[in-house]
């Protein structure tokens, strides 16, 4: 900073100063605060909103031997947001003998949903409880607890195809096994055999699941959002086009409350909590300069 | 020692040093906690170097948003390659090159030649301007922009439009309504009562009539037409409001899964 620059500082206000704060204060802060957080012991209560519920529920409800289609439809960019929901419906299912048809519709996606769906294998071979319910542990079989057909370009077409046909765009599965010869998949040919879809979307492959699943074929939907996106379909709640709707973490967290799944984005609350809080102090403060400045700048 | 050489070289001794302090020595299978030791460091440098933007533009951050943008670009062509034409087309179209690429010959469909010759003619695009045979590519954007429009354009209608409207038209402004006795004893201001689902319907029918009054630009914004639109501008500020709450609830769950996994996975401090 030039002598200049450190004099004309000098003679502002504080007022006038916090208008000039430089942004990587903002950061310095937010990032000492995120921090620091992970070492407070608080846990942050996560009441579960209706639309969140909803789907739950409706998992919850499913009977064994029941199938679904859980779509993961994000890239590694919005995993932080949208892993969490994948983890916690999956484990139900598992847990409930419900199978899982699961696709990836965005290219970035299937090594990072072949993973999500490893863990929980394991996972579910260990003995837990949930909300109550002792589950014992037992091993997912691929091909028989659930599918994972992959990724194919050009989703509308896919997710309309599905709708006549798996068989259409999927032959074979991600690991290249006939269609025809995986047990849960022998009596599913379209959306009427499976119970509900559940896509947990960062991209605009959730519009087409509305347009031509929700619309065309009349498949039970039900989203999981990142946060950015949620303002978007919360009307589509309105109009009965889907039936319940998870948006960002804080959707995660919710959904993890309900099924007794405590996992990352329940961990995470409180450090969004915490962020919150300074974001909030950092715009109050802003305000205040800027309100406090306005007379002197001839507002 | 020239600064530039002299950097690089520190940045790779001390990922080499991060690596072997994540290396579980006592670990069964060498190769595979190498491995992982190697992934999981070169996850840590790369967040740490895309932060360093938030100081300022640095070669570091360059280095991490070229190699992510080269990554992206060969997986995405490797992957479509695979996907579409090595497993979708190609066992259609011929048992030797099916045969060559590893994937089992599913039986000659004559049909399957109109997309992959479509393709062929979109690459003309990138033939010299000298040979004066690139706009034939406009055959293939052209049923590209056919078909599309004609599978969106019903699709959009049903599910965006007919649906979405009718929907707003057919909320009930006094729902579950039995007369003003009832709804003052069972006044209720929880999510489910009726005064809350009453006003929430009005909020949505007031705001869709002063949102479309906003854009209709026919008539002058004036006298009561004027304060409808005023209104509306009110319910987009609103709406874009809570856009941006959930942008940045969003932005910092992914600040917060970054977090964790420097934290947690790489460095191991966080349980």
């Amino acid at each position: 900073m030039s002598n200049n620059q450190t004099n004309n500082n000098s003679n502002l206000s504080f007022l006038e100063r916090l208008m000039l704060l430089d942004r990587r204060w903002v950061f310095l802060v937010l990032a000492l605060v995120v921090v620091s957080t992970y070492y407070i012991p608080m846990k942050v209560p996560v009441p579960a909103s209706t639309e969140v519920r909803s789907i739950y529920d409706a998992v919850e409800g499913l009977k064994e031997g029941d199938k679904i289609l859980l779509a993961i439809d994000y890239d590694p960019n919005a995993l932080a947001e949208l892993h969490p929901m994948t983890y916690a419906i999956l484990e139900q299912c598992f847990r409930k003998k419900v199978g899982v048809i699961i696709t990836s519709l965005s290219q970035n996606g299937p090594g990072m949903a072949e993973q999500a769906i490893l863990d929980i294998v394991d996972s579910t071979a260990l003995p837990r409880t949930y909300n109550g319910v002792s589950y014992p542990g037992r091993e997912i079989i691929n091909g028989v607890d659930y599918c994972f057909l992959g990724y194919r370009a050009y989703f509308e077409l896919v997710i309309t195809g599905m709708g006549q046909n798996f068989r259409t765009f999927y032959s074979r599965d991600y690991y290249d096994v006939l269609l025809d010869s995986i047990p849960i998949m022998k009596d599913v040919q379209n959306y009427d055999d499976i119970e509900m879809v559940i896509d947990i979307s960062g991209s605009n492959v959730v519009d087409a699941w509305i347009k031509y699943a929700a619309a065309r074929y009349d498949v039970k939907l039900a989203l999981g959002l990142t946060g950015v996106m949620m303002t978007d379909y919360y009307p589509y709640l309105g109009s009965g086009r889907i039936f319940g709707l998870m948006g960002g973490l804080l959707g995660a967290a919710e959904y993890e409350s309900l099924a007794d799944n405590p996992g990352l984005a329940m961990d995470g609350m409180k450090v969004q909590v915490w962020a919150h809080i300074t974001i909030i102090l950092f715009i109050l403060i802003a305000n205040i300069g800027y309100f406090g400045t306005r007379k002197k700048r001839g507002l | 020692m020239n600064r530039k050489v002299l950097i690089p070289i520190a940045s790779i001794i001390v990922f080499i040093g991060f690596v072997l302090l994540k290396l579980d020595w006592d670990g069964a299978d060498r190769t595979h906690e190498l491995w992982e030791a190697l992934e999981v460091t070169a996850g840590g440098f790369l967040t740490l170097m895309i932060f360093s933007f938030l100081y300022k533009d640095n070669a570091f951050y360059k280095f991490a948003e070229h190699l992510y943008v080269g990554i992206s670009a060969a997986y995405w062509m490797c992957v479509g390659f695979w996907s579409n034409l090595a497993q979708q087309a190609i066992p259609h179209l011929s048992q030797s090159l099916s045969e060559a690429l590893g994937q089992p010959f599913l039986g000659y469909i004559w049909h399957y030649w109109i997309p992959v010759a479509l393709g062929l003619i979109l690459l003309t695009r990138l033939l010299p301007e000298s040979m004066k045979i690139g706009w034939i590519s406009k055959w293939t954007l052209a049923f590209i922009v056919a078909s599309t429009a004609g599978l969106f354009i019903t699709a959009n209608l049903q599910a965006n439009f007919i649906a979405q409207i009718a929907s707003t038209m057919s909320l009930p402004l006094l729902p579950d309504w039995t007369g003003f006795g009832d709804f003052l004893s069972n006044f209720d201001l929880s999510y489910e009562g009726q005064f809350v689902k009453m006003f929430s319907n009005w909020v949505i029918i007031i705001g869709v009539i002063s949102g479309l009054v906003y854009f209709f630009f026919s008539k002058e914004h004036t006298g009561w037409f004027g304060r409808v639109s005023r209104l509306g501008i009110w319910v987009l500020m609103v709406t874009f409001g809570a856009a941006f709450g959930y942008t940045v609830m969003g932005r910092v769950s992914l600040l917060v899964g970054r977090l964790t996994f420097l934290f947690r996975d790489w460095a191991g401090v966080i349980g």
